[in-house]
């Protein structure tokens, strides 16, 4: 169990999106935390509400059409939703950072990587020297392994590969010490041996100066590879959460089982692919019942009417499925004897 | 011995790199770069690398959507470089692709009946009525229904679409499918679908396919035998057990060992290569891979390691193996 104190909770938050076709529930009423130090993962699949999660945390949802329309976002004694503009300005960096999938979106292409850096710095610490900030920058891009991070200060963007871009946007995220460090698919762009590459760096960063890290992924060989924790999304909802040794061996919830069965391994072959039925469904298509009922292979009557809570299965895992709800009473008994 | 149905020697793809006002080609961007492989009939050959490496560009130039610079390409025992675009045009019947992204390769006016048609009325196949049959006889092959063809292709998710693109691909009765990235955009719940169905049509349809990737267990699940690239040249290549279990090129073994396994027990060497993939208008001397590799020795930074057959079904390209063979 994770004696780690959680710096980041996220408490029955919803994020909706206000468009002509309706309303679109993305973030429909999530629960986690991110513990202190911790690498926590959260994977689903396209459209399930990752990015907004983390847009959400760091108060960037796109508004309109976007708005957080219930829950809190608590950093400390912070309810980062309730915070203004400003305020939030001054979490954003300083608080928790984030890094997003393709780099050249946050890299201004008219600025040197220098000239990016030490505004980053300066931004925060209004009283630091040029000369000062500049240090700092070039520490920091050698912190994240680039190779003549002196020369690098001069260059622009285009000027580097994508996997220079992204040890770039990791080392502006780092360099006011953020708590929590949001990695939005850092590598789904990246070829795989400069994934491995980034991967190994934020990791060693995790493990060296302690920053919580929140990887959003879709590839669960990366989870499996990185994370301690997980949160497994489906439609807007967590199904599942729980340490990432636990989600792999004993997967519950039918999504995560059916997910975990139709990856190839790399490994070995195997003869046939368990393949999951039907679409990913758009969020807000099903009004009713388990958002996962039409794809399940142990659906029964309840799941088409009813909508299963979040049960805690044991003191460290927790799944949205009604075949567990007797577990929940079990595992609360278990915790009443214990105590 | 079966005899291959596809046989591919010297390929090369040289794009001329324009400069200035007067557009001087200034250089050429190697993107294909002296490629020779063979399919056997019935059978899957994977293709993978990183971006750029030339997968696409090679399969582009097997169709000859794209002309090769050099290069012979046989397909069932005719030389398909030679032929005139009328006869190529012909030969396109029995070689079909499936692309990464379905949705920019339907014509999003068209109802589905409409695309799936058109490819048996430009080769002149049947009257109206077996064209319409033919329609919904395939749209259930690949597991759509025929009240589906009066649709659009944006009233599809993801995974249709690519079903849609690969029963387009099956409509002339084709011997080859060349697939790129068919299921790079999909999600993992449905690109399983995807894999099963086009595993499951090769069985019944005896199909042969090449099946481009940069995803190597989708390549694994899938191939008979495959072909890793590296800039613009094809390094290894080998029955798809031996290369997972022993690949032999440097740039293979880091390739797969930068793979993540979703297994957290799963403890590997993982060798983790330095540096970024040179540009393939300026390829390093000698092995293309010289300024990456961890056993670099004095000869490959100058003598282009040849693609030679190391144990039978095992082909590499490295001066590590079959010494005699590369002097
Ligand atoms: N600006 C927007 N306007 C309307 N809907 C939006 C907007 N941004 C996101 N959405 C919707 O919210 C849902 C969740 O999107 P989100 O980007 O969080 O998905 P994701 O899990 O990050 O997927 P991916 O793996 O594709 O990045 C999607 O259905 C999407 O269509
Ligand atoms: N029409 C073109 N003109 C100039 N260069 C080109 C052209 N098409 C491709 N290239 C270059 O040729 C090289 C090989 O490209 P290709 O698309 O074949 O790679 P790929 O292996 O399919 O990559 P990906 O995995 O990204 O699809 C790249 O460097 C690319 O930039
Ligand atoms: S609640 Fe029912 S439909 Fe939903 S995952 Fe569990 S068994 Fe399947
Ligand atoms: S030829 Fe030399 S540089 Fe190239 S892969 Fe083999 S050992 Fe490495
Ligand atoms: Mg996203
Ligand atoms: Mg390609």
């Amino acid at each position: 169990m994770s004696a780690r104190k959680a710096i980041l909770q996220v408490k029955g938050l919803q994020t909706s999106f206000f468009t002509d076709d309706g309303v679109i529930p993305a973030v429909d009423n999530i629960d986690f935390s991110v513990h202190e130090g911790e690498v926590l993962g959260i994977v689903g699949e396209s459209g399930c509400g990752k990015s907004v999660t983390s847009l959400s945390i760091m108060g960037l949802v796109p508004s309109p059409p976007g708005k957080i329309t219930g829950g809190e976002i608590l950093f400390g004694d912070k309810d980062l939703t309730k915070l203004s503009d400003k305020e939030m300005r001054k979490v954003r960096g300083n608080d928790v950072a984030m890094i997003f999938q393709e780099p050249m979106t946050s890299l201004n292409p008219l600025f040197t990587i220098g000239n990016q850096l030490m505004e980053a710095i300066l931004i925060h610490k209004k009283d630091w020297s040029k000369k000062k900030a500049r240090e700092r920058a070039i520490e920091m891009l050698k912190l994240v392994g680039l190779p003549r991070s002196e020369e690098l200060m001069k260059d622009y963007p285009h000027q580097l590969s994508g996997g220079m871009r992204q040890r770039v946007m990791i080392a502006m995220a780092l360099v006011c010490d953020p708590k929590v460090l949001i990695a939005d698919e850092p590598t789904t762009a990246l070829d795989v041996t400069i994934q491995a590459q980034i991967l190994a760096l934020m990791k060693d960063l995790n493990e060296r100066l302690n920053t919580a890290v929140l990887l959003i992924t879709h590839d669960l060989g990366v989870v499996a590879e990185t994370c301690e924790r997980v949160v497994v999304m489906y439609a807007g909802q967590i199904v599942e959460e729980g340490p990432v040794p636990i989600i792999f061996k004993d997967p519950q919830h039918p999504y995560t089982k059916g997910l975990l069965q139709s990856v190839p391994d790399m490994r070995f072959k195997k003869q046939r692919l368990y393949s999951i039925p039907g679409n990913v469904p758009k969020p807000g298509s099903i009004s009713k019942g388990c958002r996962f009922a039409a794809r399940c292979e142990f659906a029964f009557d309840k799941c088409l009417t009813e909508n299963p809570d979040l049960y805690q299965t044991s003191s460290v895992h927790k799944t949205r499925c009604f075949l567990y709800q007797n577990q929940e009473v079990l595992a609360h008994d278990r915790t009443l004897i214990e105590s | 011995m079966t005899e291959p149905l596809l046989k591919v020697e010297g390929l090369k793809k040289y794009f001329p790199i324009r400069k200035g006002l007067l557009s001087r080609v200034s250089g050429h961007v190697k993107a294909v770069d002296d490629v020779s492989f063979y399919v056997n009939k019935g059978e899957t050959l994977g293709i993978v690398g990183e971006s750029g490496c030339g997968k696409s560009t090679t399969g582009r130039m097997l169709m000859r959507l794209l002309e090769p610079s050099e290069g012979k390409v046989f397909f069932d025992g005719k030389e398909l470089t030679s032929i005139s675009s009328d006869d190529m045009r012909k030969a396109r019947r029995e070689i079909q692709m499936v692309f990464q992204d379905p949705y920019a390769s339907l014509n999003p006016r068209h109802t589905i009946e409409k695309i799936l048609e058109e490819p048996l009325i430009v080769h002149g196949i049947g009257n109206p009525k077996e064209r319409k049959k033919k329609v919904r006889d395939f749209l259930e092959i690949v597991g759509l229904s025929s009240y589906h063809a009066k649709r659009y292709p944006h009233q599809f998710s993801g995974g249709q679409r690519q079903r849609i693109g690969i029963a387009r691909a099956l409509m002339t009765n084709p011997k080859l499918i060349i697939a790129d990235e068919p299921v790079s955009a999909l999600d993992v719940s449905i690109q399983a679908q995807v894999l099963n169905l086009m595993q499951d049509l090769q069985k019944e349809l005896n199909l042969t396919y090449i099946f481009i990737a940069h995803d190597l267990g989708v390549v694994r699940h899938i191939s008979d035998r495959v072909g890793v690239m590296y800039l613009g040249k094809m390094v290894e290549v080998a029955v798809s057990e031996k290369l997972y279990d022993k690949p032999l090129h440097p740039y293979t073994q880091a390739l797969l060992s930068a793979v993540p396994v979703p297994d957290p027990n799963f403890v590997r060497d993982q060798i983790l290569i330095k540096g970024d993939i040179p540009s393939p208008s300026n390829p390093p001397s000698g092995c293309t891979f010289h300024t990456r590799c961890p056993f670099k020795m004095d000869v490959c930074t100058k003598i282009v390691p040849k693609l030679v057959e190391v144990e039978p079904g095992h082909s590499v390209a490295c001066h590590l193996y079959g010494e005699q063979a590369q002097q």
